[in-house]
């Protein structure tokens, strides 16, 4: 399978977005909660429209239409988006109302705001795109989903190019919630230090990353894409490994070809133990770099990695703050993204030079 | 890529029955699902009408086999699932690669909804367990737990066309040969959120809906989930039993007018239509049936009646909102109506569209107002268009 990123559009608690360089000057957190760096919207939405979007349509639409340019596709034949949580802004603002008001004198823009398609719809209202249009709401798959549906477009010859995203968003209130279900950890930590005080919980991240895959290679592509897979629930180890031995053998690559595995540890102990494990076995020879320290956890994240596996093909350096040792000089052409989110909703991904 | 995709599985629970039987059974005695809010507690009880299913949630999980105290949805959807799963009568289904393909709208809202007044009074109260299932996809997760399905689980979100595109999409992963057997659909409780949600858009019939009626006032919300099973051709050989169509046409196109209106002229409509009809080499004169979305709203019905004209005119297929019957299930209707589009098929009947006394006079067709049986459906066309400017068509086949 061969697919070329030919733009992408990142909003992330990192400064990704714009022209900026790769990863030069990392963002430091300290805290439970990294949140997204927003650009000045003035110049990218109609600020008539800016006013009605909540945020996470605002990061949305933003991420999409950098992307777009980008690539230079003014319209894209299909516009797919996944999110876990959805517009929670909106949900939440509409349900404290009618909590609050006892169902009476509520009015209509939050409920509307807070459909899952809202970001993916107002892309194409913008751009007044009559194409196919979709949305995934699969926790930890919500944006494989959209990329597996993305892939088969192009590969059924019923796109010549998608716009794929993931949108996701923490609130003040679904940050409170989640974080007494134990996902995060009870004591301030910099980011920068997660991986080197592993213990219970993570850090809660967000992000609006967008890709512009496209059937043919142009002159400007970051990367090809040749591969996606995804796994439920493993009943144990074995089968996790079995998934990516079946997964490299599917698309005839020796893990000695690959030049960089990028997995999602999020310094959690639990989380973390799926790739300890792999560490020991399949990836024990392996370059291995992290992510998750710099743009959190949450279900889409696997969008920010193969953010940073585009990037890092394009620019042909692996930025300093991945803190990778042994690459100098080398380069990247082959690219593994194994992340697992609570270990129930696996993914993987092949990335490699055009 | 080439290969048929057979439908040879179908569950449904609506407001007019507990299964596709009890469903059909309504259908024929032209009796409706809509009444007085019974089982949702809102300010609106006595004000505006629902379609619910007739059952509480311990009788519901009861069916279901799972615990009360989970979301609505999850039940509805695992009843209907089920039975879907069993009709197929698929014996080796570990030997399979079997997925599941669900849609919603709002998750597990209806337990985040108790949830919400408490936590508001304190952050650190509310049951943890009513939002641990608020996801979509949760709910999806803990049917397909059940069901034991686990080579490709996904949800999809697109408000009212939501589980059309569940549908759309399990037949494309067929036709890839990524999988042999997909259950597909969706499911949507009533709940309060999204009552307040549509009451403040004023789209709701304080009386039971009229679709492509002149005098139409709004839509009743309903719930309930509808599920296919969807295999390839070589699975289907191997079944005991006769499929009961094909899935054979499907589009998904965007209105890109307004968040929650329609174009005028239904050109989202008119393209999900013809796309469907394109992509399974069809003429519009060989559809014998149209499933409406027909939700009874001034807009909806105006835009895909014009969408119809335009694509139709002058030989119009019959055609009905069974709507009309179950309310608009919102995530479920796509799976619902499929189910009784394959149903039209099989049974070779024609639902009747219920209160339908004034055509509309922008349109020069009406839809059928009584049940028609002993009819030869040859293809028949579902409509389910949302918010978002999300339209998608399916269009079933006779064998």
């Amino acid at each position: 399978m061969k697919m070329y990123i030919r733009g992408t559009g990142n909003i992330s608690p990192q400064k990704t977005f714009g022209d900026v360089p790769f990863l030069e000057e990392p963002v430091l957190y300290n805290g439970i909660r990294l949140t997204c760096i927003e650009p000045d919207y003035k110049d990218i939405i109609d600020p008539k429209m800016i006013r009605r979007m909540s945020r996470i349509i605002r990061m949305g639409v933003a991420a999409a239409n950098a992307c777009l340019q980008e690539a230079a596709i003014p319209v894209p034949d299909a516009i797919i988006t996944g999110t876990a949580y959805g517009c929670l802004q909106d949900t939440d603002l509409f349900l404290t109302k009618m909590v609050e008001q006892k169902e009476e004198l509520l009015t209509p823009t939050a409920f509307i705001q807070s459909t899952h398609n809202t970001i993916g719809a107002q892309i194409g209202l913008l751009l007044k795109s009559h194409n196919y249009n979709n949305a995934f709401v699969h926790r930890g798959f919500s944006f494989e989903s959209a990329l597996l549906d993305g892939i088969m477009l192009l590969m059924e010859n019923d796109a010549s190019n998608v716009l794929v995203g993931a949108i996701d968003e923490i609130t003040d209130n679904s940050h409170a919630i989640l974080k007494r279900f134990g996902l995060y950890r009870t004591a301030a930590v910099s980011n920068m230090d997660l991986y080197s005080t592993v213990s219970r919980g993570t850090i809660a991240g967000e992000g609006a990353t967008f890709f512009l895959l496209a059937k043919e290679p142009s002159s400007h592509d970051y990367a090809q894409l040749n591969g996606l897979a995804t796994f439920y629930k493993p009943k144990d180890h074995a089968e996790t490994e079995q998934h990516i031995v079946n997964f490299l053998a599917t698309h005839s690559v020796h893990i000695s070809d690959i030049d960089l595995v990028i997995i999602g540890r999020n310094g959690n102990a639990k989380d973390d133990a799926v790739y300890d494990r792999l560490t020991q076995t399949i990836f024990n020879t392996s370059i291995l770099a992290n992510y998750k320290n710099l743009c959190g956890e949450y279900p889409t994240a696997a969008a920010f990695a193969l953010w940073l596996a585009a990037g890092i093909i394009k620019n042909g350096i692996v930025p300093a703050v991945l803190n990778v040792s042994n690459t100098t000089g080398k380069t990247m052409k082959k690219i593994l993204i194994h992340n697992h989110y609570q270990d129930t909703h696996h993914s993987l991904l092949l990335v490699s030079a055009c | 890529m080439s290969t048929t995709v057979f439908i040879v599985g179908v569950g449904a629970i609506s407001a007019i029955g507990d299964n596709v039987a009890g469903c059909l059974a309504s259908f024929k005695k032209g009796k409706a699902g809509i009444g007085d809010m019974v089982y949702l507690d809102s300010a609106y009880k006595n004000k505006i009408p629902v379609a619910e299913v007739k059952h509480t949630n311990e009788q519901l999980a009861a069916l279901a086999g799972m615990s009360p105290k989970i979301s609505r949805t999850a039940l509805l959807s695992s009843i209907a699932a089920k039975e879907a799963m069993d009709d197929a009568g698929i014996s080796n289904m570990d030997a399979l690669r079997t997925g599941f393909i669900s849609a919603n709208t709002v998750g597990g809202m209806d337990k985040t909804e108790n949830f919400f007044s408490e936590f508001l009074s304190n952050p650190g109260k509310g049951k943890l367990r009513n939002v641990v299932n608020h996801e979509c996809g949760s709910v999806t997760e803990l049917v397909a737990d059940q069901l034991g399905i686990k080579n490709y689980v996904s949800t999809i979100s697109t408000a009212c066309s939501s589980s059309a595109n569940a549908i759309f999409l399990a037949a494309r992963m067929i036709r890839h040969n990524m999988l042999d057997v997909v259950i597909a659909g969706g499911a949507d409780a009533i709940t309060k959120f999204t009552l307040n949600g549509f009451n403040t858009l004023m789209i709701l019939d304080s009386d039971y809906c009229k679709p492509f009626d002149e005098n139409r006032k709004g839509l009743n919300l309903g719930e309930g989930a509808g599920y296919v099973v969807l295999v390839s051709e070589k699975i289907a050989k191997t079944l005991p039993k006769k499929a009961y169509c094909t899935l054979s046409g499907y589009c998904n196109a965007n209105d890109a007018y307004h968040q929650t209106a329609s174009s005028p002229d239904g050109i989202g409509s008119y393209l999900a239509m013809d796309g469907a009809l394109k992509k399974s080499g069809l003429l519009p004169s060989d559809i014998d049936y149209i499933n409406l979305h027909g939700t009874g709203t001034q807009n909806n019905d105006i835009a895909e009646g014009t969408a119809i004209k335009r694509l139709f005119d002058p030989h119009y297929p019959k055609m009905s909102s069974t709507k009309t019957f179950t309310g608009h299930t919102l995530g479920a209707c796509g799976g619902l109506e499929a189910v009784f589009s394959a149903m039209a098929i099989h049974h070779k009947i024609i639902y009747p569209n219920l209160r339908l006394q004034t055509p509309m006079k922008e349109l020069p067709f009406v839809p059928e107002t009584v049940l028609g049986e002993n009819i030869t459906v040859r293809h028949a066309l579902s409509n389910s268009f949302g918010f978002g400017g999300n339209c998608s068509s399916l269009i079933f086949s006779k064998l």
